[in-house]
């Protein structure tokens, strides 16, 4: 199970922050902190794996950096590390996509977009989708909704298609 | 409308807050925000609930508290608008914990968006409750997720699997319900679908063993099948992830076969063929195939056996070491330990290229690499492993040195065939490393050395030639000083001789040049210099013609601000001056040391974590030694066959001493006469605070080496103290006598008896000294006895001697009458008198006292007054 997905920039400022498990705001902020000091600290070419004890004894940390951003995972046992970095490929394909060339201020003013992305690719803890063109079907599908909340009747005849 | 909270929009607010310069302006412009938003909740502002909200996801993320806005996401879902709903849904994720109440009001709301005619409504509902459900709502909303798990739109069904896994963690009685779903679900063609639908199954599987045996008869073939289809199939563009088709699928389905075929032959029999294809046919040139076969080695060593398979496991874990991404190699290096315990021949063959790992450039993998050759190191291949890692420590980084010497010297411990072996390969260790050996590991090999009797010889001249190269490690400098001071004499004379050494000529004055470069050595810690003080007496026996020259090292440690050291030396200095007669037997040689006894002591220790050599210095702020390790107790306490050690009272009693009386001598300077706080503070600080109970069992236990000699040496020790004191300055005699005293045997301290407490110099002049006794009667703690002693070291008679005291207000004080009023001089003899003192704070204030001596010398009135402070603390 993956237990949480956090972006921080290289200055330690959180992006986006999402917890499997329920967490106390100052919880969370701690875990970042320890996060950021780990990572600003690692060499470069060493591999993207971190055992991370934040969760219990299991746990492993895979982070990788996006220009400003590390992208950071948090999971135990039950996942595959080396999946997990294609997940995090994936993810980050979709929001290049969906911002056309992402980059961090993108993802600042449009937090709330980025978990509507994330939602369509984790949930629970458990990957719903991997594949970045059916996750941005989705969030295009949701996003007109939200521009024009009436056409929620249009949106159904286009989802007959799919039966 | 507020006033306030509608102008800024969201995107404003993220202005403003990234436009902070510091942390108090951030701070500042969140206060503003919080506020403006709680004045719009408690309007009840409709309009711009969701923005406010999103606002407040914000600063959630930020690290603000932001309960204040949970009941607006219960609103918000309430509402009917759509994107009310979404940002209503995604707050109750992001602030609500499911053990709030407030969740339980949003029960109803989520029952009826699982059923709204809106499928992106229903996907909504479906991720928050796979987010945040608790047990309650898994059983209420359960029958909902099950009926949407055949629901047309493949993004629902997905999304509701995923949804079922949370409700069967939070109630796995429910597990039952999901079984016949899934087992359809299974064999579905979407690809979303059928991944999460898997997912379910094998959890499902974990929280049932009935689940799990019904998918191990039915679904098994069906699902080797799908695996093999997508092994074989043809390019599928949008689950592509670079070249692999549907990578994430694959992985799932290796999972469920191995949850399958686990500890079942007939299902691991079925699915031998396509594990060998996903095996041979993954390319392994991207990320994504190395993660399939990744997946795919796991899966095989978890199934049932079937050996030919194993083997190509572990080739590819092999093939993997030698790839050029560090994340296959880390990997490759976990993968590989938990196999060890499946196949250890397999993995042996692989023993090369993980050694090579050991030497890598990243830290993480060469640590782990070095675990995995810890496990593979057995008594076949011990020595040529233990050479390789030897050779490696020479070259290897700084801050890899103390993991890997760690493990070279467990490994060495663990499996040396022979004790020359062992302590060759030791000496080199210390050699090169010996500033990053933990202290077990050192004190581990005297106790080896001296278990082997004909390798002294040998060993002591290794360490001689060790210590003329490597002087600068301190494990080496120790252990070297150590034996020359044990077996100085079979240096110099050749004993011993093994084959296979070359001889060399060591004088006496060689030997005891190196011990003098290590005492004066500036990076030698108090332990080294102690063992090298310890290891003159010993030379000085051995090597009669130097003991001049040894006298001259040891006395130039008289001086050292190291308490320690300063009384070794003063100690030793005595022995080799005036008791020649008891010298040899005071220093023979230590006996064997029992090898049972010390590791059952370490093994009991160990959690304790003795400090590393180069840890911290054994320094407390004003230079006198914490003495933790002092290592003539360490060492000498090795031999002693009461397993608990004596020495945990050496430091208390120390910290004690400068703890506590500083303070009080500290607060006793400023009521006193100024000029003679200075030395009263130094006698206070060594005649009070030091119960010589454990001071005397402390130092009694050193001197235990041979423990037919206890007796005499204590004597020996106990009149020695006699001609230190007279030779000593007078300032600082009594902490001299008061120190020594500990020597003589340990006082029996009465336990039914109360506390016994130090006798306390009370009041000093020139000619006239108070001395007070202590006692307290059973049962009474705050009432004290009190026997003033005084004496008059002066030529003349002291007339009409009279003493009177005052205490504050929190005492009483009862004064006896004297037993004379005439004191003659020269401490002829000395007047008693009897006080008693009840302390009303006990325990909380200490005795203070004010006193006032009036005499008649030759008619003449003299008047003297001072301030008593220094009581000992609990009376």
């Amino acid at each position: 199970m993956i237990r949480a997905v956090i972006v921080i920039n290289d200055q330690g400022k959180p992006r986006l922050i999402k917890f499997y498990d329920y967490q106390p705001v100052e919880k969370q902020q701690e875990i970042i902190r320890n996060i950021y000091a780990v990572l600003c600290s690692r060499a470069e070419n060493v591999s993207n794996f971190v055992q991370d004890s934040t969760f219990g004894p299991d746990t492993r940390l895979v982070y990788k950096t996006f220009a400003t951003l590390y992208f950071i995972v948090i999971f135990d046992e039950s996942e595959n590390e080396l999946a997990i970095l294609d997940l995090m490929q994936v993810f980050v394909e979709t929001l290049d996509k969906c911002f056309s060339n992402v980059c961090e201020l993108d993802i600042v003013f449009n937090f709330n977009k980025v978990h509507t992305i994330l939602d369509e690719i984790i949930l629970g803890g458990q990957v719903v989708e991997m594949s970045s063109s059916e996750v941005i079907k989705a969030v295009d599908d949701i996003s007109r909704l939200e521009k024009n909340p009436n056409s929620i009747v249009r949106v159904q005849k286009s989802i007959s298609g799919w039966q | 409308m507020n006033p306030f909270s509608s102008e800024t929009r969201l995107r404003d607010m993220i202005r403003a807050i990234r436009a902070c310069k510091t942390a108090a302006e951030e701070r500042a412009v969140v206060r503003k925000e919080c506020a403006s938003i709680r004045a719009a909740i408690s309007d009840n502002d409709n309009d711009y609930r969701h923005r406010n909200l999103a606002k407040l996801m914000f600063i959630h993320m930020l690290g603000y508290p932001t309960h204040f806005g949970q009941m607006e996401c219960l609103k918000l879902i309430a509402a009917s608008g759509f994107p009310e709903k979404r940002i209503g849904y995604l707050g109750l994720m992001l602030l609500l914990d499911e053990r709030q109440e407030v969740l339980m009001l949003v029960t109803n709301s989520l029952k009826q968006d699982l059923n709204h005619t809106n499928q992106y409504i229903v996907g909504l509902a479906l991720c928050a409750l796979g987010n945040i459900s608790s047990a309650e709502m898994a059983r209420d909303l359960a029958p909902e997720v099950e009926r949407l798990l055949q629901f047309r739109d493949p993004n629902v069904r997905k999304k509701a699997a995923l949804c079922s896994i949370r409700i069967i963690k939070k109630v796995p009685d429910l597990a039952e319900n999901f079984v016949n779903p899934v087992a359809s679900l299974l064999k579905e063609k979407h690809h979303g679908v059928l991944l999460t639908a898997i997912q379910l199954c094998a959890d499902l599987c974990t929280v049932s063993e009935e689940a799990l045996e019904y998918f191990r008869k039915k679904c098994t073939e069906g699902l080797v099948k799908v695996l093999k289809d997508a092994v074989n199939s043809p390019y599928a563009p949008e689950y592509d992830i670079s070249g692999i088709a549907d990578p994430f699928l694959q992985i799932r389905l290796l999972r469920i076969l191995r949850i399958l075929g686990h500890g079942d032959a007939d299902a691991s029999e079925l699915m031998n063929d396509v594990l060998a294809q996903v095996a041979t046919k993954t390319e392994s040139n991207k990320n994504a195939g190395n993660a399939i076969l990744y997946e795919c080695v796991e899966t095989i060593m978890s199934i049932e056996d079937s050996g030919g398979l194993r083997v190509l496991a572990i080739n590819i874990l092999g093939r993997f070491l030698s790839n050029r991404d560090n994340n296959i190699r880390y990997v490759a290096l976990n993968m590989l330990m938990k196999a060890i315990s499946v196949d250890g021949q397999a993995v042996q063959r692989h023993r090369a290229t993980i050694l090579e790992c050991v030497k890598d450039l990243d830290a993480s993998i060469r640590k782990r690499a070095l675990e995995l050759v810890y496990l593979l190191v057995n008594e076949t291949n011990v020595k040529p492993l233990t050479k390789e890692l030897i050779d490696y420590l020479e070259v290897s980084d700084q801050d890899f040195k103390g993991d890997l010497t760690a493990k070279i010297c467990s490994i060495v411990e663990k499996l040396s065939p022979e004790k020359l072996w062992y302590i060759d390969q030791m000496l080199k260790v210390l050699c090169e490393a010996g500033n990053y050996v933990k202290d077990e590991v050192w004190h581990g090999l005297i106790v080896v050395i001296t278990n082997a009797p004909n390798l002294h010889g040998y060993t002591v001249r290794s360490l001689y030639r060790a210590i003329q190269t490597s002087g600068d490690q301190e494990a080496v400098v120790r252990v070297a000083v150590w034996c020359i001071g044990e077996y100085g004499d079979l240096l110099v004379n050749n004993i011993g001789m093994l084959d296979l050494e070359e001889p060399i000529t060591v004088t006496e004055n060689d030997a005891v040049d190196v011990i003098e470069v290590a005492i004066k050595r500036h990076t030698s810690d108090l332990t080294t210099r102690a063992m090298c003080l310890t290891a003159l007496l010993k030379l000085s026996s051995r090597f009669p013609s130097c003991s001049q020259r040894i006298k001259d090292i040891v006395n130039q440690s008289k001086g050292s601000l190291l308490l320690e050291l300063q009384q070794r030396s003063i100690e030793f200095d005595s022995i080799i001056e005036k008791h020649k007669n008891i010298r040899s037997a005071l220093v023979e040689r230590m006996p064997v040391l029992d090898e049972a006894t010390y590791s059952g002591r370490r093994a009991g220790s160990l959690p304790a974590a003795v400090s590393t050599s180069q840890g911290n210095p054994l320094h407390i702020p004003n230079g006198v030694p914490k003495a933790a390790d002092a290592p003539l107790l360490d060492l000498l306490d090795l031999s002693a066959d009461e397993p608990a050690p004596q020495n945990s009272s050496g430091p208390n009693f120390l910290q004690d001493l400068l703890g506590g009386d500083i303070l009080s001598s500290a607060s006793q300077s400023g009521t006193t006469q100024p000029q003679k706080s200075g030395t009263d503070a130094l006698l206070d600080l060594l005649s009070t605070g030091a119960p010589p109970a454990q001071n005397g069992s402390s130092t009694v236990d050193i001197f235990s080496i041979s423990q037919d000699n206890n007796k005499t040496s204590v004597n020996a020790l106990d009149s020695l103290s006699l001609p230190v004191v007279t030779s000593a300055q007078s300032s600082s005699a009594s902490s001299i006598i008061d120190l020594l005293d500990g020597f003589g045997p340990a006082p029996t301290v009465p336990k039914d008896n109360g506390p016994a407490y130090p006798p306390l110099v009370a009041f000093e002049s020139s000619s006239l000294s108070i001395v007070f006794n202590f006692s307290k009667q059973p049962g009474s703690p705050q009432i004290t006895q009190i026997e003033a002693t005084f004496s008059n070291k002066s030529s003349d008679v002291y007339t009409d001697f009279i003493f009177q005291a005052a205490v504050p207000k929190f005492l009483q004080l009862h004064l006896e009458p004297a037993s004379s009023n005439t004191l003659p001089g020269n401490g002829n003899g000395s007047i008693t008198q009897k006080l008693r003192v009840t302390n009303n704070q006990h325990g909380k204030k200490s005795l203070v006292m004010r006193i006032r001596i009036s005499y008649k010398l030759n008619n003449k009135e003299i008047l003297e007054e001072g301030q008593i402070s220094n009581f000992p603390r609990d009376l």
